[in-house]
């Protein structure tokens, strides 16, 4: 297991190097140059040269991509074009907003796909089956950005529901310790404003976890029906365990191995998903800040979010890669 | 992206294995199959108005001669000259939905196909030669990879500027390494088979086994892989339109970008977003019927 | 649940069990086409014969554990005085690894690969017994102990994957015999080992199975392995049995040409060298359906017209000849090879399945007895 855990470790850092490289190149072949990108297309030629000095952009390639992994490391990203802040700053307040939404759509997707999942393999090619099987197909045939709309749409402007845009309403007026608004509301006893955090949260979820409900759905249905025919469930059932325990036990623990797989590989789905479903519902997080980035071709922006999220998502694989390991006795032991 | 990347890639890899189903049982097996019916039915409407598309628009996609009807708050809704009413632009929607399949069917062909031969390429590459070769190629596309689909395609468009040009090779770009694996994958299993052992203590050369025999033999997973990428290209296109990626133009009818117009006017005519994004998602669900029906047929281990 | 008067005998009836598999757009497969045969309390009974010949599927009738889906089966299996077939499923679990157990071929694929053996054994103990989890561990190490795992104790927190394939067995022997089933079905138990250790599983079962006074149904295509466990043989063909005998009768004297054929294709280490094997001609799918006649008589070289037809009957062979308890399916069996086994006592019994060269102290005898024998 160690030797595992090692072993993806020291993968990472070649990746992590090449993530760092794929953008420095990037920044500099941006039209306009990596002055441009760093200050916009408008700027007088005084501060293009200022910026040319700070930067080194007159030295030698590899003393400006030095020079560059140093300001990476510290996590100095630059300002952005748009609010004129430091762009680490704009990250530390909007990363947990994406944070808590691809948390909840996660929650959302793992909490009723599993079960859906596993209720469709049990009655394979009954009705519940096939239903499932269409809806998980539509499910991923929906564009998340047409159904964050279309949920919009029915349950907050029409029938008024739920809340249409933001994390909170502007009235209530409350403490925001962690920046997670649900958690906030519970830390600081405001019941009221944790409730209105999570009425909030729900459309945004709901759209983005619904491709990954899909997917997991699809992948426990498969999962099942393979371990079901599996030997070791025979022996139980010819040992006389009950039918629970059969499911629990054998077929489900069993199962579960290649779901955490996928599991894990929504990631990129829920980052990617969380730009577009953001936008939607103006929801302020990362997400929602990179696609106005785009828009406003606020480049600095565009190469810290960029960075900063591909090495989340880096990590976060990691992270799952382990926990894979851990939760499967063959390569846990020994 | 839409789709997880290595989900696609494993389901097509389930369609790998020595002992293929013959191909009359593939057909058979497909046509017995109603999702693969109804998926290709969607398909073939989909290409059909696409090819199709001036014979079957009753309007220029860019026809404005409504635009005095609109006022603010309202937009002519579905009415007996333009049956799926006017957009914001004064345009007919109907006419626009239609001329939008074109778009969608070439971002989705193009890129996909771009991105399949690169990605083919690369994977028989790392799989043929091994050794550091592979290891080199590899480990580029675990670095793109690394980077979470629609983000890396952000910054290629920003990069390429905004145009449909940019969203196809952005698209293109992020398929590469999904091709490259499946192809690598594809080549390791077939290496050790019996059948590459024999020919090559006969003596066939190494390059006329792979291009023979193991290329055709992959031929299964990468039509699957093929039939999904398609499918996700096409969501992935109107994502990027609808992050302002897409065409500079605001008169080209693609979908995506139509989606993105109308959130501003969401109150007035909510209809305008409807149409683009059933467009969407129906074409989007006959690629994944027919995708997902091939996988099954092509898997060589029967089930049940 | 219909409670039949007590057989005083049969642990273990069945009568005319039928399994047939249908599925779509293809013919129906009957893979049990009517067998018939008891096991007393203790008995060993071995089941032998070529894959596909119905021999796994019997077992997993009895116990059940054939899928609902695409099956039917019909007949009878009556243990203690209850009808198996048609029980309730909880019933049928309730009776499941503490009445009957069984083992399975391939240890490794059949072990749960995320629990702990002892866990897998343990399950068993507080399933059908309510063992508390302390006195179920305790029983599972003596239980691991007893099927000869070193460092039991030790060993029930290990995972299947760390135990080599004969030790696998062993834990599933152990996890069967967990609540003193009074049947034990092993199906094709070694045919996954190495030779070697083969050996050892059969030994083990065997003095497992005598010590337990547990009754023993011995599922295998390997003669050899009947050879040395089984009181009581039967051999199946195409779903039906073909030929029943007690051990020593059934090696002594096959009748059946199937039987017969299967002992003269083994290589045998008392013929000179480079003496041509003999396997049976033909393959399991060169079967006719019973309905119309013998299902061996495409391979068989005893074929007469009245092979065809009609299925021939399971009958006792004319008591004279040989034991009433010898039974034989067929109209043409082999002759029985020695008058010399039933009347001389004194020479040991030699195997003389038909096409084996006889030795010339005992061809007389054997022309005396093919005439005798009448088909």
């Amino acid at each position: 297991m160690l030797k595992f855990v090692v072993r993806r470790l020291l993968l990472l850092v070649p990746i992590l190097l090449g993530v760092s490289l794929l953008v420095f190149f990037w920044v500099r072949a941006l039209p306009g140059g990596p002055e441009a990108a760093l200050l916009g297309e408008r700027s007088t030629p005084e501060r293009i040269e200022e910026v040319r000095k700070s930067y080194g952009l007159d030295r030698p390639v590899i003393v400006q991509y030095g020079s560059y992994m140093k300001r990476v490391a510290s996590l100095e990203f630059g300002d952005s074009i748009a609010t004129r802040r430091p762009v680490t700053t704009e990250i530390k307040e909007r990363f947990p907003a994406t944070v808590e939404l691809a948390l909840a759509a996660m929650l959302l997707a793992i909490g009723l796909g599993i079960p859906l999942g596993f209720i469709a393999a049990k009655r394979y090619q009954g009705w519940f089956d096939q239903i499932s099987i269409g809806g998980s197909l539509l499910g991923i045939s929906i564009p998340v950005f047409f159904l964050a709309f279309i949920l919009k749409y029915v349950f907050a402007v029409k029938l008024g529901w739920l809340p249409s845009v933001g994390r909170q309403d502007p009235i209530i007026d409350a403490a925001h310790p962690t920046k997670f608004y649900v958690l906030d509301g519970l830390v600081t006893g405001n019941f009221a404003a944790m409730w209105d955090a999570i009425k909030h949260l729900i459309l945004p979820a709901v759209a983005l976890g619904t491709i990954p409900l899909a997917i997991i759905a699809r992948i426990t249905r498969a999962a099942v029906l393979e371990v079901v025919n599996e030997d070791y469930v025979r022996t139980a059932e010819a040992k006389g365990m009950s039918a629970a325990v059969v499911d629990r036990r054998h077929v489900l623990k069993n199962a579960m191995l290649p779901v955490s797989t996928v599991i894990g590989l929504q990631t990129g789905l829920l980052l990617s998903g969380a730009v577009l479903t953001e936008t939607v519902f103006a929801w302020g997080g990362m997400g929602s800040f990179l696609a106005t980035a785009v828009f406003d071709r606020d480049f600095p922006v565009l190469q810290g979010g960029i960075l900063f999220l591909a090495i989340v998502f880096v990590l976060v694989n990691l992270v799952v890669d382990v926990s894979y390991g851990f939760l499967d006795p063959r390569i846990r032991v020994s | 992206m839409s789709l997880a990347a290595a989900e696609t890639a494993e389901i097509a890899l389930d369609t790998l294995g020595e002992d293929q189903a013959p191909k009359g049982e593939v057909w058979r097996r497909l046509r017995r199959n109603p999702a693969f019916i109804v998926g290709t039915v969607l398909i073939a409407v989909f290409v059909l108005v696409a090819i199709f598309a001036p014979l079957l628009a009753p309007y220029s996609p860019t026809d404005r001669q409504w635009f005095d009807e609109i006022r603010p708050g309202f937009v002519p809704g579905p009415r007996s000259g333009n049956l799926l009413g006017v957009d914001q632009q004064g345009q007919d929607e109907l006419s626009r939905i239609i001329y939008g399949a074109r778009y969608s069917l070439l971002i989705g062909i193009v890129s996909t196909a771009l991105g399949a031969s690169v990605g083919i390429l690369i994977g028989t590459l790392a799989g043929a030669f091994g050794g550091w070769v592979d290891g080199l190629l590899m480990r580029l596309m675990d670095v793109m990879l690394a980077i979470p689909g629609l983000l890396f395609a952000i910054g290629l468009a920003a990069l390429l500027g905004r145009s449909l040009k940019s969203v196809m090779i952005a698209i293109a770009v992020v398929n590469i390494p999904l091709f490259a694996r499946l192809l690598r994958s594809s080549m390791l299993a077939q290496r050790e088979s019996d059948y590459v052992l024999a020919s090559t203590s006969v003596g066939v050369r190494r390059w006329r086994i792979v291009v023979q025999h193991i290329l055709p033999n992959s031929l299964s997973p990468v039509i699957v892989q093929g039939t999904l990428a398609l499918a996700t290209a096409i969501i992935d296109a109107a994502g990027l339109a609808f992050l302002g990626l897409g065409s500079a133009d605001p008169s080209i009818p693609e979908w995506g970008r139509m989606l993105a117009d109308t959130q501003r006017s969401l109150a007035s005519a909510p209809q305008l977003a409807f149409f683009p994004g059933l467009a969407i998602v129906f074409s989007v669900l006959g690629f994944y019927l027919v995708g997902d029906a091939l996988r099954e047929a092509l898997d060589p281990k029967l089930r049940r | 649940m219909t409670l039949l008067p007590r057989d005083p005998v049969n642990l273990l009836s069945v009568r005319d069990l039928e399994v047939v598999f249908t599925r779509r757009g293809r013919r129906p497969v009957r893979a049990v086409d009517g067998v018939s045969f008891d096991v007393r309390a203790g008995q060993t009974l071995g089941l032998v014969g070529e894959s596909g010949c119905g021999k796994s599927v019997t077992s997993l009738a009895i116990l059940g554990l054939l899928p609902k889906r695409g099956v039917q089966v019909s007949g009878s299996v009556v243990l203690e005085g209850r009808e198996l077939l048609g029980l309730p499923q909880d019933e049928l679990r309730d009776m499941r690894g503490r009445d009957i157990a069984m083992i399975f071929q391939d240890p490794l694929s059949s072990l749960n690969p995320v629990l702990t053996i002892g866990r897998q054994i343990t399950e068993v103990l507080e399933r059908h017994f309510g063992t508390s989890p302390r006195d179920a561990r305790t029983e599972a190490a003596r239980l691991l102990d007893m099927v000869g795992i070193p460092g039991a104790a030790r060993r029930l927190d290990d995972y299947p994957h760390q135990f080599s394939g004969g030790m696998r067995q062993r834990v599933m022997i152990a996890s069967a015999l967990a609540c003193k089933p009074k049947l034990l079905i092993a199906d094709e138990p070694t045919t996954a080992l190495d030779v070697t250790i083969q050996a050892q599983i059969l030994e083990l079962l065997k003095a497992l199975v005598v010590d337990s006074q547990a009754a023993l149904i011995m599922i295998t295509h390997d003669l050899g392995v009947v050879a040395g466990l089984c009181e009581k043989v039967h051999v199946m063909y195409a779903g039906r049995i073909v030929e029943s005998a007690d051990r020593r009768e059934l090696f002594g004297s096959p009748r059946h040409p199937y039987t017969a054929g299967l002992l003269a294709s083994v290589p045998r280490l008392d013929q000179e060298r480079g003496t041509p094997l003999r396997p049976i001609a033909g393959s399991p799918r060169d079967t006719i359906p019973w309905v119309d006649g013998c299902a061996f008589s495409p391979r068989c070289p005893n074929r007469i017209d009245l092979c065809l037809g009609a299925p021939p009957a399971l009958a006792p062979i004319a008591a004279e000849v040989a034991p009433s308890s010898h039974e034989l399916r067929c109209v043409n069996p082999v002759p029985a090879p020695v008058a010399a086994v039933v009347t001389s006592r004194r020479r040991p019994p030699v195997r003389l399945a038909s096409g084996t060269r006889a030795t010339r102290a005992t061809k007389p005898v054997k022309q005396a007895a093919r005439k005798r024998a009448k088909p």
